[in-house]
C-alpha cells in the first residue's frame, strides 16, 4: 500500500480554481519529483497534503488514512513535515533554537539523538549552533530548514523548491542531501522547477501543468521523454 | 568654495536654525513661560531659562560630534558653535523685535515685501536651472501671489487688531520677559543678554566635543542629576521629608526650590560620582561578567534581593503623593505585562486593551459597591471578586479573540480598536444604564480591607499591586521561556512556518488573548477599588495608547523595559501635572525622539538589538 494516495483532488483559491483533480501516489521509501512550471500549482498541491488547505474534492490518504481535513499542526506529529517554499527559518533565532521548534511536536526521548544525525548530515549547522538564523547565506539557510523538518522525525518530507535561489555548487549539495536523507528511510516527495537535478535522483516523477497531471512515469523514462525534454529540461 | 566647506556650512546653518526654531516654537505655545514658573536653582535659573540655554548648548554639541568627525579643525567647530548660538536667538529676537513698539513697523515690511524676496528666490534658481524663462516669470508670479495673498492679509489683521499678541497667544509680556532674561523694558539690552547667553551656551557644547570621554561623561551626569533634582524640586522634597529632619530640609530647600549652595553642592557630589561610575563602570561590569558562575548567581540573588526589599519599602521612602504615582505606574507596569503577552510575545497587535480594563473595573464595582447599583451589598469582598474579575476579563479577551483570529497585523489592529471603542460605548449608554450607571457610574466601592484593617492610603493599596506585578511578572517569565512562549515567538515571526511546525496556531492566539487579558481585568479593579467609583470615561482608546506606548519605549517583550516605560511615561506625566497643557506635547515629541534615536526601546531585549543592527546594516549595504 502506498504511503500516501492523493486522489482527484480540488483546491480552490476562493473561486481560483488551482488543483483540478490531482492523483498521484507515493511508496514507502521513495524519492518522487513533481515537477511544471510557474504557477502549475505544485506548492497548491503540497499545502493540500500538508493540511495548510483543504481539497473542496477528493481525497489524501496517508498511510490508508484519509487526512484530506486534518489539521496542518496534527499531521506534524502524524510524521509529515515540510519544508516550505522560501526557506521559512526562524531569522531571530539562532540556529540551535530553530531546531528546537522542529522538534516542537515531540515529547520523547529521541530529540538529542536526532538532533545528533542532523549535525552528522550538516556538519556546518554544528559550527553555527549559535548564530542568529537570518545572518546565515542562503545555502545554509535552506540546509537549516530542511534540518528543521527532519527534527520532527518524520516518514514524509515534503520538500518545496529547495534549490531556489542556490549556486549551482550550493544544488549539488542539496540534492545530494535529499539523496542522503531518503538513504535513512524517510520518504521524500520533492517539488522542483530544476527538473534536470530533481529527475536524477527521484524514482518517479509527475509533470503538472495548470493543475492537472499531464505526465507520469519513472524518471528515468521521463528525462527521455520528448516534451519533458523540450519544456523543462531545456533540451531541443 | 569647495565641498567640504559647504557641507560644513550646511550642517551649522541647519542645526543653528533647527535649535531657534525650536526656541520660538516652545515660545510661542507657551511652553517657555510656564516653565520659567518652576525654578530650578533658587535666585539662579528656572526652567524656563534652561529650555532657552540648553537648546543651543545640546545643538552646539551635535555640531561639534558631526563636524569633529569629519576632521574640521577646532577653529571652525568652535567657530560652528558660536553660530550656533547665534542663529539659535536669531528667530526669537526678530520676534521680539516685532512685538516691540519701536520696531513694529519692522513685520509690516517684512510681511509686504516676503512675497516678494521669496519669489525672486525661487525664480532665480530656476533661471540659473536654466528654465524657460516663460516659466520663470509665470512661477515668479504665481508664487510672489499666492504668498502675497497670505501675508498682506496677516498684515492687515495685525494692523487692525494692533497687537501681536491677537494672533499669537502666547507672544506677551511673560514671554518677554523670559526671553529678555527679566528686562523687559530695555529690549535691547535684553536681546544682547540672550543673544551672548544663548551664544555661549552654543559655545560652550562645541567645546565639549574636546573634553575626554570620561570627564565629559562624569560633568554630563552631574549636571543632569542637578537639573532633574531642581526641576522636580517639589518631588524630590516630598521624598526626602520623609526622612530627614525639618531644619536640614530646609537648608537644602527654600519650599520647594533647590538652594544655590546645595545646587553646588548635589552638583560636585554627583559629577564625582559620576566620574567613578564612568571611569570604572567598564570594569565593574567585565569584572561582573568574569565571575565564576556560582559567584554570579549569588551576587545576582543580592542584587534581586536588595531590590526588593527596596521596592517593599518603597512607600516609607516617598511617602503618600509619590506613592500614589507609585500605584498608578504599577497599575500600568500590570497591563503591560499583560499586553506583552500579545505584542511582545505572540506579534498580536491589539489596540482594544482597555476592553479589559474597563471589565475588570466594571466587574469589581457592581459586585462590591454598597450604592444603589450593588448587587451583593457588601456580601463579596475585594478580595474575592479580583478572581472573578480577572476571570471576566480572561473570558472577554477570549470572546473578543475568537473573530478576529483569522486577521493579521494591521487588520487585527483595526479590529480589536474597534472593540475598545464599542466597550466605550457602551459603559456609557442608556441600554446598560440600570446595571453599570450610564454617565454615573458606579460609585459608593468599598477600600479592600486586609486582617481588619481598611487600606485606603496609597501607601497601603501600593501593596496590593506590588504583589499582583510580581506576581505576573513570574508568570511572564515562566511564559517566555516555555514551550507555549516558544509556540508563540513562531507564530510572531511567521504564521504559516508555526503551523508547519505542528503548532495549533488557532489555539495559541486564543491562549495569548486571554491570558493577556488577565492582568487587565486584575489592573481595572484595583483602580476601581482605589478611586472609589467608576466611570465610563476612565475607559478611554488612550489608556490602549498609553500601554502600547510604554511597552514600546521600554522596549518590546523586555520586562524591566516595561517597568521603565512605565515609570517614563506615566510617572513623568504625573509629576508634571502643573504643565498639564504641554504633557501630551512633550510625551508626544518624546515618542517621535525616541523612535528615531532608539527604536529598539529603553532597555531592548538582545534579540531585538540584534534584528534592529541587523536592519541597519542591510540599509547601509542597500545604499551602496
Ligand atoms: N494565495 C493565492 N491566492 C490566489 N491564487 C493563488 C494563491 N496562491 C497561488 N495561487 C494561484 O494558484 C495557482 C497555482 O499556484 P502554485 O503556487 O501552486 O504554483 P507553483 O507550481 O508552486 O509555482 P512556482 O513554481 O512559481 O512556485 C497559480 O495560478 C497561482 O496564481
Ligand atoms: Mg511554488
Amino acid at each position: 500500500m502506498a504511503l500516501l494516495e492523493v486522489n482527484d483532488i480540488h483546491t480552490y483559491y476562493g473561486n481560483i480554481h488551482a488543483l483540478k483533480g490531482i492523483s498521484f501516489e507515493v511508496d514507502s521509501g521513495e524519492i518522487i519529483a513533481l515537477i511544471g512550471a510557474n504557477g502549475a500549482g505544485k506548492t497548491t498541491t503540497l499545502r493540500t497534503i500538508s493540511g495548510l488547505m483543504e481539497p473542496r474534492d477528493g481525497a489524501v490518504r496517508y498511510d490508508g488514512e484519509d487526512i484530506s481535513s486534518t489539521r496542518a499542526d496534527l499531521l506534524v506529529s502524524k510524521g509529515i513535515s515540510m519544508v516550505p517554499e522560501g526557506r521559512g527559518v526562524f531569522a531571530k533565532l539562532t540556529v540551535e533554537e530553530n531546531l528546537d521548534m522542529g522538534a516542537y511536536t515531540r515529547r520523547d526521548k529521541g530529540i538529542k539523538d536526532d538532533l545528533d544525525r542532523v549535525f552528522e548530515l550538516f556538519p556546518r549547522l554544528e559550527e553555527r549552533k549559535k548564530q542568529f538564523a537570518g545572518t546565515m547565506s542562503g545555502g545554509e539557510q535552506q540546509m537549516l530548514a530542511i534540518a528543521r523538518a527532519l527534527m520532527s522525525s518524520p516518514r514524509l518530507l515534503l520538500l518545496d523548491e529547495p534549490s531556489m535561489g542556490l549556486a549551482p555548487v550550493l544544488v549539488d549539495g542539496v540534492f545530494d542531501t535529499v539523496q542522503r536523507i531518503k538513504n535513512e528511510g524517510v520518504t521524500i516527495l520533492l517539488v522542483e522547477q530544476n527538473a534536470h537535478m530533481a529527475l536524477q535522483i527521484a524514482d518517479r516523477g509527475y509533470v503538472l501543468q495548470s493543475g492537472e497531471v499531464a505526465l507520469s512515469d519513472t524518471a528515468a523514462n521521463l528525462q527521455q521523454n520528448e516534451t519533458v525534454q523540450k519544456t523543462y529540461l531545456g533540451i531541443d | 568654495m569647495d565641498l567640504s566647506g559647504s557641507q560644513t556650512r550646511q550642517t551649522i546653518i541647519t542645526l543653528g536654525l533647527l535649535s531657534g526654531a525650536l526656541i520660538l516654537f516652545t515660545g510661542a505655545v507657551g511652553m517657555i513661560a510656564a516653565f520659567h514658573e518652576r525654578e530650578i536653582v533658587r535666585d539662579f535659573i528656572t526652567l524656563g531659562q534652561l529650555v532657552l540655554l540648553i537648546t543651543p548648548f545640546i545643538f552646539g554639541y551635535t555640531a561639534a560630534n558631526r563636524l569633529g568627525m569629519t576632521g574640521e579643525a577646532p577653529i571652525v567647530v568652535l567657530g560652528g558653535g558660536i553660530i550656533i548660538g547665534l542663529l539659535t536667538a536669531l528667530p526669537t529676537t526678530i520676534m521680539l523685535l516685532f512685538n516691540s513698539d519701536e520696531f513694529r513697523f519692522l513685520l509690516d515690511w517684512a510681511l509686504r515685501l516676503a512675497p516678494f524676496v521669496l519669489a525672486t528666490a525661487i525664480a532665480w534658481r530656476l533661471y540659473r536651472q536654466n528654465v524657460e524663462t516663460l516659466t520663470v516669470i509665470g512661477s515668479w508670479l504665481l508664487v510672489a501671489v499666492l504668498l502675497g495673498i497670505v501675508t498682506f492679509s496677516l498684515a492687515l489683521i495685525f494692523e487692525v487688531k494692533g497687537e501681536l499678541r491677537s494672533v499669537l497667544v502666547n507672544i506677551n509680556r511673560d514671554w518677554v520677559e523670559v526671553v529678555t532674561f527679566d528686562h523687559r523694558k530695555d529690549l535691547m539690552r535684553g536681546i544682547f543678554i540672550f543673544s551672548l547667553a544663548s551664544v555661549a551656551a552654543g559655545f560652550l557644547g562645541s567645546l565639549c566635543y574636546y573634553v575626554p570621554r570620561t570627564p565629559r561623561r562624569a560633568l554630563f551626569y552631574g549636571l543632569s542629576v542637578t537639573l532633574l533634582v531642581g526641576a522636580f524640586g517639589e518631588t524630590v522634597r516630598l521624598v526626602l521629608q520623609e526622612n530627614l529632619e525639618r531644619d536640614t530640609l530646609n537648608q537644602l530647600f527654600r519650599r520647594d526650590t533647590l538652594r544655590g549652595n546645595a545646587a553646588l553642592g548635589l552638583l560636585v557630589v554627583s559629577t564625582v560620582i559620576g566620574y567613578l561610575w564612568a571611569a570604572f563602570g567598564d570594569r565593574a561590569r567585565q569584572g561582573f561578567q568574569n565571575l565564576g558562575g556560582q559567584q554570579r548567581q549569588t551576587t545576582g540573588m543580592i542584587g534581586t534581593v536588595l531590590f526588593v526589599a527596596l521596592l517593599l519599602m518603597l512607600p516609607w521612602l516617598i511617602g503618600r503623593t509619590l506613592s500614589d504615582v507609585a500605584v498608578t505606574i504599577g497599575l500600568f507596569v500590570l497591563m503591560g505585562l499583560g499586553l506583552n503577552i500579545a505584542i511582545g510575545l505572540a506579534g498580536l497587535l491589539d489596540l482594544g486593551y482597555v476592553t479589559n480594563y474597563a471589565v475588570g473595573a466594571y466587574i469589581l464595582a457592581v459586585m462590591t459597591s454598597i450604592g444603589p447599583l450593588g448587587l451583593m451589598k457588601g456580601t463579596f469582598s475585594f478580595w474575592m471578586v479580583i478572581p472573578i474579575a480577572l476571570l471576566a476579563a480572561m473570558f472577554a479577551g477570549f470572546i473578543f479573540a475568537v473573530p478576529v483570529l483569522r486577521m493579521r497585523g494591521d487588520y487585527l489592529a483595526i479590529a480589536t480598536l474597534g472593540f475598545g471603542e464599542i466597550i466605550g460605548k457602551l459603559a456609557i449608554s442608556d441600554w446598560l444604564k440600570p446595571l453599570i450607571g450610564g454617565a454615573q457610574g458606579v460609585q459608593a466601592i468599598p477600600k479592600p480591607i486586609f486582617l481588619g484593617t481598611e487600606l485606603k492610603n496609597p501607601e497601603q493599596l501600593y501593596y496590593i499591586v506590588l504583589v499582583a506585578c510580581l506576581i505576573t511578572l513570574f508568570v511572564s517569565i515562566r511564559l517566555n521561556n516555555s514551550r507555549t512562549g516558544r509556540q508563540w515567538m513562531a507564530i510572531r515571526e511567521d504564521e504559516d512556518v508555526a503551523t508547519a511546525m505542528g503548532i495549533d496556531t488557532a489555539r495559541a492566539k486564543l491562549l495569548a488573548f486571554t491570558l493577556s487579558a488577565a492582568t487587565g481585568g486584575v489592573a481595572g479593579a484595583i483602580f476601581a477599588a482605589k478611586v472609589g467609583s467608576v466611570f465610563p470615561n476612565s475607559f478611554t482608546v488612550f489608556i490602549s495608547i498609553n500601554v502600547l506606548s510604554l511597552i514600546i519605549v521600554g522596549g518590546i517583550a523586555s520586562n524591566p523595559g516595561i517597568v521603565v516605560g512605565a515609570v517614563v511615561l506615566i510617572g513623568l506625566p504625573e509629576l508634571l501635572r502643573e504643565f498639564s497643557d504641554f504633557r501630551f506635547l512633550l510625551y508626544g515629541a518624546l515618542l517621535i525622539m525616541m523612535m528615531i534615536n532608539r527604536p529598539q526601546g529603553l532597555i531592548p531585549t538582545k534579540i531585538v538589538t540584534h534584528e534592529i543592527r541587523a536592519g541597519v546594516k542591510a540599509k547601509a549595504a542597500a545604499g551602496d
